[in-house]
């Protein structure tokens, strides 16, 4: 069966720098991968190669076979980032509605308001984006990138700036995604938060996978001392 | 779901740009005032007796679209850099292409709108005589406004993600707006000065040229300046 999210081999390099070197894995449809590392490890590079954002210096990635950047393998994916990549002079309506019509959706509106609604912030979805908090925001940016309901989701520190109750509809939404057979990539330092949404846990130290394993059955704070052993 | 195609894709972007200037108004009001600065000082530095007003106001009227478009330029890319939303325009199923036409689109919007209050301002203050001109004068406007965003949207992506971009964005343009705005300042001065339409053909149809190449050019061109 295709993987919904391959690397083969992936490698990026900036100047003579590896930011990514040899990153290989694949996901199934209903499958996520924590990917965890201290900053400069390269995840998020490996995600921006996995969305399409970067070209690799060698090695390729693609999307349900698709090679990336095709158009058709984009129209899959869903990205969400520590920046909230909004439009603050307009609301958060129509920043969903903006997105889910460049998707081409038949509906946007009924498209976006489910949106919206999955993330709770429908009655502050018309105010301008600057007047919203950091975590309001972030919840109007992962409704901008799952308005379309893409099979592949890509998050890059996707609790950032979420209060608890964000944080909560962001982990149920993310598990509803994945039981519904998305294919998950988060990127992300909070160990209990990815080891409780994740099918598979790797670690990523110098551009490398350094370990790489089955998440199920791995007792957080074992791992969190693996963790440590392992980047210190 | 079908993603839209490059023009309504570009349609898409260019209200987008447009909605969002709309409500901040910062760069059009920028513009606006520049130009109109730019008239006045010309115009409080002028000897009419040295120069006539139909030599001068072409001249005056060129350099004031041109810097003031700049300014258009550097906000349409702008607003895409500030939260990392160009990433979410390139992770989008639209042509990369799409990107440049609607950024185009909106970015003429905006200096046609800035040269539809300088322009008269231009020949209320110099008392020109434009009489029956006016269509045509409407008509270099248009082509030349064509030409300068084809090339200053270009530009204006490529330096987007740099720490220089204000300075970088006119170095790297203002050479390329040369062929557009040397023919249509020749065609202006000829249509202020009462000559008849058919001797400004030569000049329109250099600038006409310019705005073909340029602006296909610049299309094809723009998805290389998205690589990293």
């Amino acid at each position: 069966m295709t993987p919904l999210i391959e690397a083969q081999d992936l490698v990026r390099t900036f100047g003579g720098r590896r930011a990514v070197d040899g990153v290989r894995c694949a996901l199934q449809a209903g499958e996520c991968l924590a990917l965890f590392g201290p900053n400069g490890a390269g995840k998020t590079t490996t995600l921006r190669l996995l969305a399409g954002l970067l070209s690799p210096s060698a090695g390729e990635a693609r999307v349900a076979g698709l090679r990336l950047p095709a158009p058709e393998a984009r129209q899959r994916i869903g990205l969400i980032s520590h920046r909230s990549m909004l439009y603050e002079a307009l609301t958060g309506r129509e920043n969903v509605a903006f997105s889910a019509r460049l998707y081409g959706l038949a509906d946007p509106a009924q498209a976006t308001d489910h949106a919206l609604r999955a993330l709770r912030i429908a009655d502050r979805a018309d105010v301008p984006v600057r007047q919203l908090s950091r975590g309001l925001q972030q919840r109007v940016a992962i409704a901008r990138a799952i308005v379309h309901g893409p099979e592949v989701l890509l998050a890059d520190e996707p609790y950032t700036g979420l209060d608890e109750q964000g944080a909560a509809a962001l982990t149920a939404l993310l598990r509803e995604r994945r039981d519904a057979g998305a294919a998950i990539v988060v990127v992300t330092h909070h160990l209990h938060e990815g080891l409780a949404l994740a099918t598979h846990a790797a670690i990523m130290q110098g551009g490398r996978l350094v370990r790489h394993e089955p998440a199920p059955g791995l007792d957080p704070a074992t791992y969190a001392s693996t963790y440590r052993a392992l980047v210190a | 779901m079908s993603a839209p195609g490059l023009l309504a894709a570009a349609w898409l972007i260019a209200r987008k740009d447009l909605a969002i200037e709309f409500r901040t108004r910062s760069a059009f009001l920028s513009a606006l005032v520049l130009s109109l600065l730019a008239i006045v000082i010309f115009y409080f530095a002028w000897d009419p007796t040295a120069v006539g007003a139909g030599d001068l106001a072409p001249g005056v009227l060129w350099v004031t679209f041109t810097f003031s478009g700049l300014l258009g330029l550097h906000r349409s890319f702008g607003v895409e850099a500030q939260d990392g939303a160009m990433d979410a325009l390139l992770i989008a199923p639209v042509p990369r292409q799409a990107i440049f036409v609607g950024k185009a689109l909106a970015n003429l919007a905006f200096v046609l709108g800035v040269q539809a209050v300088a322009l008269p301002a231009m020949v209320l203050f110099y008392d020109v005589g434009v009489g029956a001109a006016w269509p045509a004068l409407i008509g270099v406007m248009l082509l030349a406004a064509i030409g300068l965003v084809a090339v200053g949207t270009l530009f204006a992506g490529l330096t987007a993600n740099t720490r220089l971009a204000e300075l970088l964005l006119p170095v790297l343009a203002l050479p390329f707006f040369v062929p557009i705005v040397m023919p249509a300042a020749q065609a202006t001065a000829k249509l202020l000065a009462g000559r008849p339409l058919a001797e400004s053909f030569a000049w329109l149809r250099i600038l006409l040229a310019f705005d073909l190449v340029f602006a296909y050019a610049c299309m094809l061109v723009f998805p290389a300046t998205l690589d990293d």
